[in-house]
Order: structure tokens, then sequence, then C-alpha cells
């Protein structure tokens, strides 16, 4: 674990691998540190900014964190219904060398992780994607991938909470209210919520 | 929608009546409002922003010279986080539909009530037209009003947000903009100081987290100049000027995304730094060298293109 300097109120932490970001996030999240304003988690690292002078605690809190265990904390599990449709679902069966309806079982039959969001609000990189599905992005990216899209790219499967442009290979669609900022909690979806997809007919 | 419809900006105050029923506290045919005539370049409401969401992949927002919205909400007798509206280059015109107080702060700017010079902060009564001039230097004035602006929150905020789509959609004309009922009493002065607006900046920057992607990048950026580019916006400042040359070891490498602070300054494969300001998206995947004091950032948001540009790093 490496803390880089972000500012005078923030920290970068470093780390090696995702289950290592998870388990900083997790410790810090649970410490439920009062100065705390953002806990950022990404692929390698977990920034963690404060309100001035809360970054001691931080550091107090890393300093005995255990990366290599996962702080027990109580993680929900949301399910989505997914409609597998997609426009690049024979595209993702044919690479797999599987077919649709295999590709839909495998895809329903894992169990997912949130490791972090970004690209835009309440858009979550799932992490425990199945092997054969972990397949790169399109050659080239649509300039509009519809809202509720559930795709595939690199190790990771998501959903689209709106209508962007994107380059991930899309295999289904869902009707989950993604993202909605009149909502108490706007996100359904946040770093370190277990997920499952279940197939709609 | 045709210009001609006017669009009503949805009120809190009406919906959070019990019983669902749309109702005022006062004669309901006398909302608190403004209509907006005439929307300048960019107008758009601002508070002290959205901060705490970033992991779910939501910008911070709110007002970039957050001194002066704070300031113009204490001399209407608003609290500090109430929100105003944010007026890039003048040309906002409002008529008030009921009597309030009102301030406008950030770098001097010309404001007329009914075609007349006024000091802030200054009363309109129903009726009154506001007109706002091209501010003299600078970028963004603030108007605050009595009782705050009072569109619906999201996520505990109503500013605008440029980059995520949050909070109401700039003003257009024949926009009526809804008031909250004021709740302090205004604060009287005699004299404003404005944001100044000045035509270099020496900018202090904390180096990290990526510094070492970059041969002595305390010493190139000590040793660059840049101009601030009329690419910038409430995203970020685009400058033009000296490449950041990456170490040798760096040339070429990828760097996985990762989190992102207001006023990082990330540096693209090109070498042109970019200063991220209020709606900055909440990770980027370029090295960031440095990170610009907080006290900088009010000047940033106010620096127009071609204003030069220094950095002063510091461990």
């Amino acid at each position: 674990m490496r803390l880089r300097q972000c500012g005078t109120n923030a920290v970068l932490v470093e780390v090696d691998s995702l289950d290592e970001v998870e388990a900083v996030r997790a410790a810090l999240a649970s410490a439920r540190l009062p100065d705390v304003v953002e806990l950022v988690p990404a692929a390698r690292t977990v920034l963690v900014s404060t309100r001035p002078g809360g970054l001691p605690a931080v550091r107090e809190v890393l300093a005995s964190a255990d990366l290599a265990h996962r702080a027990a904390t109580a993680t929900e599990e949301v399910v989505i219904p997914v409609t597998y449709d997609g426009p690049d679902l024979e595209l993702v069966a044919g690479a797999a060398g599987l077919t649709p309806a295999e590709v839909v079982e495998l895809h329903t039959g894992a169990e997912y992780q949130v490791a972090f969001c970004g690209f835009a609000p309440g858009f979550a990189y799932l992490t425990g994607l199945p092997e054969p599905l972990r397949q790169p992005r399109l050659d080239s990216p649509r300039t509009r991938v519809p809202t509720g899209s559930v795709g595939v790219a690199g190790e990771f499967t998501a959903a689209y909470p709106r209508a962007t442009p994107g380059g991930w290979r899309l295999i289904g669609r869902t009707d989950a209210p993604l993202f909605d900022p009149r909502r108490p909690t706007p996100a359904l979806l946040a770093p370190g919520h277990r997920v499952r997809f279940e197939a709609t007919p | 929608m045709t210009p001609a419809e006017p669009r009503v900006l949805h009120s809190d105050i009406a919906s959070r009546t019990p019983g669902g029923h749309e109702s005022y506290a006062r004669d309901p045919r006398v909302p608190r409002s403004l209509t907006v005539l005439g929307a300048g370049p960019q107008t758009l409401v601002q508070d002290l922003g959205r901060p705490g969401h970033a992991h779910l992949g939501v910008p911070p927002s709110g007002a970039l010279d957050a001194p002066s919205l704070k300031l113009a909400n204490r001399l209407v007798g608003n609290p500090e986080d109430a929100a105003g509206l944010e007026v890039l280059l003048g040309g906002l015109v409002v008529r008030a539909n009921a009597s309030c107080t009102v301030a406008v702060t950030g770098p001097h700017t010309p404001a007329r009530v009914n075609g007349v010079l006024r000091d802030s902060p200054f009363h309109l009564a129903a009726g009154d037209t506001l007109a706002l001039g091209a501010p003299s230097g600078g970028l963004r004035a603030y108007v605050a009003v009595s009782g705050g602006v009072a569109v619906p929150e999201e996520l505990g905020s109503r500013a605008s947000d440029v980059l995520s789509g949050l909070g109401p959609a700039p003003l257009a004309e024949g926009d009526e903009v809804p008031l909250g009922e004021p709740a302090g009493v205004p604060v009287g002065v005699d004299v404003l100081v404005p944001t100044p607006a000045p035509d270099e900046l020496v900018v202090p920057v904390l180096l990290g987290p990526r510094d070492d992607w970059f041969a002595d990048a305390g010493g190139q950026l000590l040793g660059g100049r840049w101009t601030v580019s009329d690419r910038s916006n409430r995203v970020g400042i685009r400058l033009t000027g000296t490449s950041l040359e990456r170490a040798p070891e760096r040339v070429g490498r990828e760097l996985a995304s990762e989190g992102l602070v207001t006023g990082a300054v990330q540096v693209p494969p090109d070498g042109l730094p970019v200063v991220f300001l209020a709606d900055h998206p909440t990770t980027g995947g370029y090295p960031v060298v440095g990170v610009v004091a907080e006290r900088a950032l009010p000047l940033l948001g106010q620096a127009r293109p071609g204003t030069l540009l220094r950095f002063a790093p510091q461990g």
C-alpha cells in the first residue's frame, strides 16, 4: 500500500489489485470517520478526501487495515432483471464459442460485486464476470447506447444508467431504476454491493 | 418546446405542501419568483454543490467562485449555502414577481434596476426589472435573492452540473425561477470589493499524486508559461503553452483510471495541463502532476481565456 499526496486534504491510496481496493474501501467505510467527504474506489486506488484536519485519522485506519481480508461489512444484494436481446449477444456468443442461451446462463449464474463507479452518475463497474464473457470493447464505439443497456467489456459488466456514447458489447437491457437524482438513494448500485442478473422473458 | 411557451422551473415549495396540492404560503396568485427576460451567454443555478457522492460517479459541482456566492447570500439574509444564479459574462435580465432583496457579487458587474445603476444589496418591488451588464474583468457574477432559488434539490443540491446534467437546465428566456421564503435579515454594506481579475495568475500547486510520471515535475511547473484556453468551462481550465514532459520510463504508459479532486492538474499525452473545476469527472485516466491550492480555485473560475498563468509548485 502506497499513500500519495493529493492536495492538502486528500490522499490517494495505491494498491495492487481490485481485491485490495475493496479491502481499503471497506476498512475506511466501516470506520465511519466523521471528516471523510469522499471515498472513491477505482481500479488500483482509493481516493480519500476529508475536511481540513481529517487525514491523520485516515492514516491511522489505513495503518491497521488488513489487505488480505476484507472488513466484514453488511453488503446489500441487488437483483437486476434483464431482457437478453442485446445487439451484440450473437457477437459475444460467437467470440466465446457458446450459444446465446449459454451466454445468458453464464451471465445470470455469476455473482458480481460493484468494484467502483464512474463515467456517469450511477454507472457501476461490476467484477465477477465469467472468463468466456471477458471480451474487448467494440472496435468502433456507438455514439448512443440506450438507457438500461447491459454490456460487457474486459473484466467488467455494467448497465448504462442513461443514454451515452459507449463501446461495451451489449447483451441485454434492464428497466431497473439505475439512477434517479430525486430518490433518497439515487443510485441503485454503490461500491461493495453484490449483484446478480436475472433473465426476464 | 417552442420559444414562446413559458417554461416553469418546478418549485419545491409547492411540492412540499402537505396534501400534494399546489399552494403557497402567500397569495397563490402572486408566487415568489423571477421571470427570465434574457439569460445572457449562460446563467446557471448554483449553490455549494453536492460533495460526498463521487463514489457514485457524481461530480461535486457548485459555484466556481464560492466565496462570492456566500457573500451575496449573506448580503440578502440567506444562509451561505442557499442557491443563487451564476451569470457568465452578464446579459441576465429578470423581472421580480414579488418584493425581494438582491445582491450581485463577483467581478465588478453593472446592475441596473428599471434602467438605473444600483449598488448591492438593493431591493426589487414586484414588477421591477434587473439587468446585468458584462463584468469589466473576470467571468462570473453571482446573484443572490432573498429566500434563495427554490428549484428542487438533487442529491442535496440545486447546482447545475454541466458534465453530468444534474440540476436544472441553464436558464432560458421565459423561465419562471421559483424563490423560497426569506428567512433572515439582509446585511447593509457601504462598499463591496469585487473579485479581482488579474491579467496573470500565479497558482500555488502541491505536487502529487503522480508527479513521478514527469521528469522534474516541480522544475517543469515552475519554468512553464501558460495561457487560459477558450475551451475552458466549469469542468476544467484548459491551458495552452508549455508541454509537460513525462519521465522517459513513463512515455507511452497507461494509468488505470483513479479518483480526481477539484483543482487536480491533469496532464494528457499532449502535455498541456487541464485544471479541474467543480464539474470535473469523478475519475480520470491521465496522470495528475499536482493539485492547486483551494484558495486559488475562485480566481481560476474567474479567469478569462487569454489570462496568463504560471504555477508555483510546492513539495
